[in-house]
Order: C-alpha cells, then sequence, then structure tokens
C-alpha cells in the first residue's frame, strides 16, 4: 500500500472528478461532498508520502503499472517534491472548501460543471510534480491548463475574452516547452528526466546547440506559464474576472507549479553545472526578475479593483521565485523552494479573503475595505495576515523566504535583486497600510456622521468562506514558526543536487 | 524560579495581560489595575536582575533556534537593563498618568488603547533584552507595528496622516537599510551576537564597506530621528499625550538610539570603529541634528512639536556621544537614555495636564498659567533643568560626563555643540516657566483662580520630577551597570 502512495496522491481527485460529473448530472449537490473528501484523501496520501521519504535523502522511484522506465512513465518522489506535493493538496483543499459559499452566491447552478474541473486541475498539478517524464509533463500540463481555460470561461462578464487571452498565451507557452522537449529528444532519444540527465552529462552534451536551445525554450515556455513580466498579460484578467471559487485555486497553485517544474528541470534534469557554464543567462533571468518585482508591485500599488491588485502582487511575487532560482546558491535555492511553499498559502489566503469580502460586501473596490475592522473584524483579520506576511513581518513565512532570498541574493552580488525585492516589500507595506487605514479609520469625508455614528452592522464573510480562511492565516503563522524544520528539509534537498 | 526566565517573563508578562485587558472591556477600573499590575511584576522582574548583573553573571537564554548559530535569545546585560529599567518603570507611572488623561478628555476605544501599549512595552523590553541584531531588529520591527494603532489613537484626519508618515518612515528605513546591512553582515561573517569588541574585527571587510554598513544602520535605526529621517517625530504627536510621552520621548526613540548603541559597541565595537575611516560622519550628523534641532524647537509655538524637536535634539545628543568611542562619553550617551527619560517624560506630562485642565496646546496662550496650575509649572520646571542638564538634577550627570568624554576625544567642536545646546535648551524652556509665573495672564484685573490637572494627571506628573531630582544623588547604580557593560571604571 505504502509503495502506491504516489498513484493515490494523483488518482484521488482524478477518481473525485470522474465521479463528481457523473453524480454531478442527478445529485449537484453532492459534487462539493465528492470534492472535499477525494481532496482530503489526496492530501492525507501526500502526508504520509511526507513521512516516508523524511528518511531518505534522494527519494524514491516509482512506475506507474510497474513499467520500466524507458517504456513506463516513471514518477520520482524526493524531499522536494514530497513538500510541494503536501502544500498543492493543503492549498486545494483549502480553496475548494471555499467553492460553495462562493458559487452559491456567483454561479448556482453550475457546480457539476465547476467541481470536477477543479479536480482534474489539482490532479494536472499533484501530477507535475510527481511524474520523472518530460513529455507526460507536458501532457499534465495540458491537463492542468485546459481545465482552468474552462474555469475562467464559466465566468461572468469579461470572463469569455480573459479566458481567449489566456488560450492564447497558454497554448504558446506549453508549445515552447513540447519543442524545447522536442530539441532534446533529438538529440538524446529520451523523455525520462533522469535519464536525459546522464545522456547529457555522459556525451557530454552540454556545450551542444540543440540541447541549449531546447534549454531556452523550455525556460521561456514556463515563463509565459508562470506569468513572469512582460509575459504575464494573461495573468491579471484570467485570474480577476474567473469564478471566485476558480481563483482562489488557480492563483495560489498555477504559478508556483510553474515555478517548480522549471525550478525541477534547471537541477535535476540540467544540472548547475550546465547553468554554470552560461553566466550570461543567470544575469538576464536576474534582470528580467527584477523588472517583473518592480514593475508588478508599482501597478498593484495602481489597482482600486481588489482581485487586480492581488493579481499584480502574484505578477511581482513570481519575479521573487524566477529571479531567486537563477542566484544558484543554497541560500537563494533554498529560499525559492520556501518561497513556493509560503507564497501559495499567502495568495490563497489573500484571495479568499477577497472573496469573503466580496461575498459580504458586493463589491471589488478597495473602497469596500472601509470599516471593515468593524463590520468583518475576523475576516479581516486573516486577510490581514496574509498581508502581512506578504510584507514580511515576523513570524509570518513571508519574513523568512524574505530573508534567505535576500541572503541568497547579496551572496551572489546580484543588488539590483536586492533592492527590487527590499521595494517590493515596502510597495507591499504601503499597499496593505492603506487597506488597513481603509478598514481602521472613521470615514473622514463623512466626518460629520462621526458624533452620531450608526450603529454598526456585522457582516462577517459566509462561514464557509472564513473557515478555509481562518485555517489558511494559522498556516501562515505556523510555517513561520515552524520555519527552521522546513528549512532544514529544503536543504536537504538542496545539497543533493549540488547547488553550493 | 531560574533566574533566565527573568527576563522572559519581564517580556511576555504584559503580553499575557492583553487577553485580560480585552476580557475586562466594560469594567475600566479593573482593565486599568491589569496594566498596572503588569507594570509592576515587569519592573520587579527587571529589578530582581539588577544584583545578579553586576555581580557579572551571565543571564542567557535562547527562546528560538532560527538557523544553526543564529537564536532569538535574550541576554541581559548592563546597558539592557537599564534600559529596560527605563521603559518598565515609566510604563507604570504612564499607565497611572493615561487614567487620569483619557478619562478626562473622553476619549474612546481605552480597551485598544491599553492592549497596544502593553503590546508596546513587551516588544520595548525585548528590544532590551536582545543578544542578538536578529532578535532585536524582530522586536525593533514589531515595536513599529504595534505603535501604530496608539499614534493613530484619534481617528481623525490628522491621525492618518501622521500615522501614515510614522509608518513610512520607519518601515522604509529598517527594511530599506537595517535589513540589507545585518543580511549583508550575517553572510559574511556568520554571526549577529552583540559582544564586546564586536563581530566586524576579521571579517576583512573593505573600509568602504564598513561605513556603508554604520551609517546603514545609523540611518537605518530612523526611531533615533537622526536628521535627515526626524520627519516622523513631530508628526507621531497627534497621539494622545501619553503616548507621546512614554512611545516618543521614552519607548520609542530610545529604542532607536538604543540600537545604535548596541551596533557600536556589540557589532563594530569602540576600538574598531575607531579604525573605519570616515566614522566621523556619524560625529557631525548627529552634532548638526543637535543644533538644529534646537533651533527649530526655538521657533514652534506648538508645546508638544516643540517638546518633540527637543527630543530630537537629545537623541542626538546620545548618538554624537557613542559616536565619539571613549569609554567615558558612550558611558555618558548610555545615562543620558535614563536621565533625559524621566526628564522629557515628565514635561510632556506637563503639556498633557496644561491640555487637559485648560485646554490649551501653544505656548502663546500660556502666559500666566503658573498662577494657575502652579504644581504643573514647577514641576515643568524641574523637567527642563534635567533637560537643560542643570544640579541637582539627574541630567546633570550624564551631560557632565559626555562633556568629560569629549573633552577625552579631543573633540572641542563637540564641546562647543554641547554648550550652545545647553543654551537653547534654556532658551526654549526657561521663558515657558518665567512668562507662565511672573507674567500676568490676559486680564491682570481679574482675580487668578487655581484650576490644575486631575490628581492621576498630577501625582504621576510629580513623580516623575521626583526621580529626575533623586537621579542626581542616585546615578551610581545606574553608572556601575554600564561600567559592567563595558567593562572598565570611569
Amino acid at each position: 500500500m505504502s509503495e502506491n502512495l504516489p498513484f493515490l496522491v494523483i488518482a484521488a481527485p482524478l477518481f473525485g472528478a470522474l465521479v463528481a460529473s457523473l453524480v454531478g448530472w442527478a445529485r449537484p449537490r453532492y459534487c462539493y461532498a465528492i470534492a472535499m473528501v477525494s481532496l482530503a484523501a489526496g492530501l492525507t496520501a501526500a502526508i504520509a508520502l511526507l513521512v516516508k521519504v523524511s528518511g531518505t535523502v534522494s527519494g524514491y522511484e516509482y512506475r506507474l503499472g510497474g513499467w520500466p522506465p524507458p517504456i513506463g512513465i516513471q514518477h520520482w518522489v524526493d524531499p522536494l517534491s514530497a513538500l510541494i506535493l503536501v502544500v498543492i493538496t493543503a492549498v486545494a483543499f483549502l480553496a475548494v472548501m471555499s467553492a460553495r459559499a462562493n458559487l452559491q452566491l456567483e454561479l448556482p447552478g453550475k457546480e457539476r460543471f465547476v467541481y470536477p474541473l477543479m479536480l482534474l486541475m489539482v490532479t494536472g498539478l499533484s501530477g507535475m510534480t510527481l511524474t520523472g517524464d518530460a513529455f507526460n509533463l507536458y501532457v499534465l500540463l495540458e491537463i492542468t491548463s485546459l481545465s482552468s481555460y474552462a474555469l475562467v470561461a464559466i465566468g461572468r462578464g469579461r470572463a469569455a475574452a480573459s479566458c481567449l487571452n489566456y488560450i492564447i498565451m497558454g497554448t504558446i507557452g506549453a508549445s515552447f516547452y513540447l519543442l524545447g522537449v522536442g530539441y532534446l529528444y533529438l538529440k538524446t532519444g529520451s523523455l525520462n528526466m533522469i535519464d536525459l540527465r546522464q545522456i547529457m552529462i555522459a556525451g557530454d552534451m552540454h556545450g551542444s546547440q540543440t540541447v541549449i536551445t531546447g534549454f531556452i525554450l523550455i525556460t521561456v515556455g514556463f515563463w509565459i506559464k508562470m506569468g513572469l513580466y512582460p509575459l504575464h498579460g494573461w495573468l491579471p484578467n484570467a485570474y480577476s474576472f474567473a469564478p471566485h471559487a476558480a481563483s482562489n485555486l488557480m492563483a495560489p497553485l498555477m504559478t508556483k507549479v510553474s515555478v517548480y517544474v522549471s525550478l525541477r528541470m534547471m537541477l535535476s534534469v540540467f544540472t548547475p553545472d550546465f547553468l554554470a557554464v552560461h553566466a550570461l543567462w543567470a544575469q538576464t533571468a536576474l534582470l528580467v526578475a527584477t523588472i517583473a518585482i518592480i514593475a508588478g508591485s508599482l501597478i498593484a500599488y495602481s489597482q482600486t479593483d481588489v482581485k487586480k491588485l492581488l493579481c499584480y502582487l502574484v505578477v511581482a511575487e513570481v519575479g521573487y521565485m524566477a529571479g531567486g532560482m537563477w542566484l544558484m546558491n543554497r541560500a537563494g535555492i533554498t529560499g525559492t523552494i520556501y518561497h513556493i511553499a509560503a507564497d501559495a498559502f499567502m495568495t490563497c489566503c489573500l484571495f479568499l479573503g477577497a472573496s469573503g469580502l466580496i461575498a459580504s460586501t458586493g463589491s471589488r473596490h478597495i473602497r469596500s475595505f472601509r470599516g471593515a475592522t468593524r463590520r468583518m473584524p475576523w475576516t479581516f483579520a486573516a486577510f490581514l495576515v496574509g498581508g502581512l506576511s506578504m510584507i514580511g513581518v515576523p513570524p509570518t513565512c513571508g519574513f523568512f523566504s524574505k530573508w534567505f532570498l535576500i541572503q541568497g541574493a547579496i551572496e551572489g552580488g546580484a543588488w539590483h535583486f536586492v533592492a527590487a525585492l527590499i521595494f517590493s516589500s515596502l510597495i507591499n507595506a504601503l499597499i496593505f497600510f492603506r487597506i488597513i487605514e481603509l478598514a481602521y479609520f472613521k470615514d473622514v469625508e463623512h466626518e460629520d456622521d462621526v458624533s452620531h455614528p450608526p450603529q454598526v452592522q456585522r457582516n462577517e464573510a459566509p462561514w464557509g468562506i472564513r473557515i478555509p480562511l481562518f485555517i489558511t492565516s494559522v498556516v501562515i503563522v505556523l510555517l513561520g514558526v515552524f520555519s527552521p524544520r522546513v528549512i532544514n528539509w529544503i536543504e536537504r534537498f538542496v545539497d543533493s543536487v549540488g547547488v553550493t | 524560579m531560574n533566574i533566565q526566565y527573568l527576563p522572559v517573563v519581564a517580556v511576555s508578562i504584559s503580553l499575557l495581560a492583553v487577553p485580560l485587558i480585552i476580557l475586562l472591556n466594560k469594567k475600566p477600573n479593573l482593565r486599568e489595575a491589569v496594566s498596572l499590575l503588569a507594570g509592576v511584576v515587569k519592573l520587579g522582574c527587571v529589578i530582581a536582575l539588577v544584583p545578579h548583573v553586576l555581580n557579572g553573571e551571565q543571564i542567557e537564554i535562547v527562546l528560538w533556534e532560527f538557523e544553526a548559530g543564529l537564536p532569538i535569545a535574550f541576554r541581559v546585560d548592563g546597558l539592557g537593563l537599564l534600559f529596560a529599567f527605563v521603559a518598565a518603570s515609566l510604563w507604570i507611572v504612564t499607565t497611572a498618568y493615561s487614567i487620569g488623561y483619557m478619562r478626562t478628555t473622553k476619549s474612546k476605544n481605552l480597551t485598544r488603547f491599553y492592549s497596544y501599549f502593553a503590546i508596546s512595552l513587551a516588544a520595548t523590553l525585548g528590544v532590551a533584552f536582545s543578544a542578538n541584531l536578529l532578535t532585536l531588529y524582530l522586536f525593533y520591527e514589531a515595536l513599529s507595528l504595534a505603535t501604530f494603532p496608539l499614534v493613530t489613537h484619534n481617528g481623525d484626519g490628522e491621525a492618518r496622516s501622521g500615522g501614515r508618515r510614522y509608518l513610512y518612515f520607519l518601515l522604509t528605513t529598517s527594511i530599506g537599510l537595517v535589513l540589507p546591512a545585518m543580511l549583508y553582515i550575517y553572510g559574511q561573517v556568520g554571526d549577529l551576537n552583540f559582544q564586546p569588541g564586536g563581530v566586524l574585527v576579521d571579517s576583512g571587510m573593505s573600509q568602504t564597506t564598513l561605513l556603508v554598513l554604520l551609517l546603514a544602520f545609523v540611518f537605518g535605526f530612523a526611531k533615533a530621528a537622526l536628521m535627515p529621517f526626524h520627519g516622523w517625530l513631530p508628526g507621531a504627536m497627534v497621539a494622545p499625550t501619553p503616548v507621546s510621552a512614554l512611545l516618543h520621548a521614552v519607548a520609542v526613540v530610545k529604542v532607536g538610539v538604543f540600537s545604535i548603541l548596541r551596533i557600536i559597541t556589540g557589532i563594530f565595537g569602540t576600538d574598531f570603529m575607531a579604525q573605519v575611516n570616515w566614522h566621523e560622519i556619524v560625529t557631525w550628523v548627529a552634532a548638526g541634528t543637535v543644533v538644529i534641532s534646537s533651533l527649530i524647537a526655538l521657533s514652534q509655538d506648538n508645546l508638544k512639536r516643540r517638546l518633540a524637536y527637543s527630543t530630537i535634539g537629545q537623541l542626538a545628543y546620545i548618538i554624537l556621544g557613542a559616536s565619539l568611542l571613549t569609554d567615558r562619553a558612550v558611558t555618558g550617551s548610555s545615562l543620558h537614555i535614563l536621565m533625559h527619560a524621566f526628564g522629557k517624560i515628565t514635561l510632556f506630562f506637563c503639556a498633557g495636564a496644561i491640555y487637559v485642565a485648560s485646554g490649551k496646546k501653544y505656548i502663546s496662550q500660556m502666559v500666566g498659567l503658573g498662577r494657575i496650575m502652579p504644581w504643573t509649572m514647577a514641576a515643568f520646571l524641574i523637567g527642563s533643568m534635567s533637560v537643560i542638564g542643570l544640579p541637582p538634577t539627574g541630567g546633570f550627570v550624564s551631560k557632565w560626563l559626555l562633556l568629560m568624554g569629549a573633552l577625552d576625544a579631543r573633540m572641542n567642536a563637540v564641546v562647543v555643540v554641547y554648550l550652545v545646546s545647553s543654551l537653547l535648551n534654556a532658551a526654549y524652556f526657561l521663558p515657558i516657566v518665567f512668562r507662565g509665573f511672573y507674567v500676568p495672564g490676559d486680564d491682570p484685573t481679574k482675580p487668578v483662580k487655581m484650576k490644575e490637572a486631575p490628581l492621576w494627571c498630577l501625582i504621576p506628573l510629580w513623580i516623575t520630577a521626583l526621580i529626575s531630582i533623586a537621579l542626581f544623588f542616585l546615578s551610581d547604580t545606574a553608572i556601575r551597570l554600564i561600567e559592567v557593560f563595558l567593562g572598565v571604571g570611569v
């Protein structure tokens, strides 16, 4: 049983998706329960997997159906993928938990479409984390993407147009990746990741133009998929016009998993040695990341739509990780991986909070935060935990990822990246304290009313949103408090792939 | 109880009081009693530590291991204990004063007020007992955030803009300057513990790097309000007076100078810093701040703003003394944290008492006030004397040591700065007292009726005034604490 855990992680949501879509025809209201049960099963399996690999350094191999690698698809579970898997399944569990309350308000009657799509997306994301096969990765990437296109398209208003943009950009990104894998296959004749790595080292192919082209195509493909500025154009509209239930799931996970897979390619397939030869790439990537962080933060600051604002924060955070992974030193990579986990929960918390705010006020303008400390103290406090983590206030996890990223950037001499990280912390502080001000102060424009404050109506977000929101905010703090253990875990992986 | 838990108790007791304060929302008397009680326990812990530190005992406790060799840890030494004593004792007095002030001015949201006050004090003591730079940084940031709701307590437009400025100044500088500097040192040296002689001696850093680091710290700890990063302090005076008194004359600003003292003594080390080229920049910036802020103070009509600029000047005194790097100067500047705290808080209390009793905020309105509020104005005189540095008040002792230190360092220009600034201090404080007592009020024909502030205001301000005098006679223990810390005899 325990060696089949990787299969369980993927199969649970897949099976759930099938059941939910079938049951959904007759009894749509059971979809929620089915989704929650299958995600809980996936989460349990992922945690069991994490416990299982805790003793090993390099992890272990899992052959789907027992087929040996060149023919069958190999899955690889090591401390890193197990950790990311837990993050994915946990965030998915929390995000989907909020879906019912959101869907009731937003898209009543569409449950039977939304839940199976969300489960399929989680299947794809978990599969991408586990797979050891470059082509299989493409397939799973497409499963994930197609289900997310559908989730965006199901929304109202401008969702359809945003979705078209998303499909075009997403397909271009995926094609870049596929093309890159094609180049590698041309040269090595293999699609298995470990095989690829060994063939390239054994055949001394790191200088080959084909391999280099393949690498660049793959990297750019993921840049599009993760929404790295200036290739981010699809992201803000897609995530802000998608139904809240869907964007709560997509925003925290899609970009993060792309970052993870990109990092996995760099470290486990192409090896740090290969990257070290081409110093110019690191410089370019860091420069792009720096620009991404600064641009993302500034655009976020100028937004008045809460969800747009959060989307641009995601763009900035992607810059953190896209730059961090190119620092190629211990602290930088550790920080990047930690930030994948931290940012998934932070983004989840903020999106949940925003959807709670929108659910109770009906408006997505930033002004709807006005008086939130009195109207919805608990919802707002939990939202704020995510905000403080974005700023990097200890003991939230955001502080520790910044700590390692900045440390890595200083070590690597990437001063512009240091400056960008600090700049973005400050802009985040401006953004969230502007929100705090709105939430906390009396209405200055109507100061005459202050002497007779109207009876404040409690108007918290629905419980269906509040519970996952609370859990997420607690996780953010716990992830910070237990960061030494998480960091230790990550460092073990980083050391094993030979990053110094 | 094991002695090493005392600092933890001292820090956390006020945090533990917060839930109680919130629970007692509807019972104001009990709620304030909880604050007072927590203050007494806090002070008790601090005082209980004094004999141990004087014996040279090492009191150290690791709270949480963040990374190998980089824990969140407390270590109690003379300097930290001195500062902790100042903060803890004045919290009690300020709580008593707040009862009088906040109730008389009919302020709202008092539960929130006392809760954040308690959190701020926990953060302040955390800074005082920090064993390394990371711990200090974390508590420093916690203090910035915990004091924001206090600064903006009134909740009107003015409070909003003051609070905004407050936070922007403090966060920009600490995240923008201190954090990278700290990370750079950690990356290069791998050690952030405060230790005599500093951690940078064998780092092999270039002179330019060292100077950049030094300036990043000196300006980055903007709570010290060194020019040009002083703008938040006058803005933060929109806070209710007890907040201005404790936080912006004592806790917050002193955390700033305390942090800089820690950097100079514990990270650079005084001997090593003397070898850094151009380290005198700090001296000149501080000296410039002393003179300029005193001149600005002269021109302020709002009493609290005048006090704010006076605070900026006095804080710069402390940095100026520390930057001279001689034993006596460093002792003097450490001692000035204590002396100035009691003097300045008396002045703030008086300003608040005047506002409560008469509604007057501007100095030009205070002519003849000495006859109406003789007790308050007399205390104001004592506080002024301590800030100016006249005997028999505590301010004299620290200023004397600072002057001696400047002579030791052969910095005659600094001696002149100290003297000129003392004159300026006298020039902006004494006329208030003089015109209060000797110039008749608006209408000399009207019989003058005494109208003092409530006793809850008056008693605390007299306590601090009397302590200011007592410190002149009792400065030995404080000096001994600093000597133990520096390992010297003055």
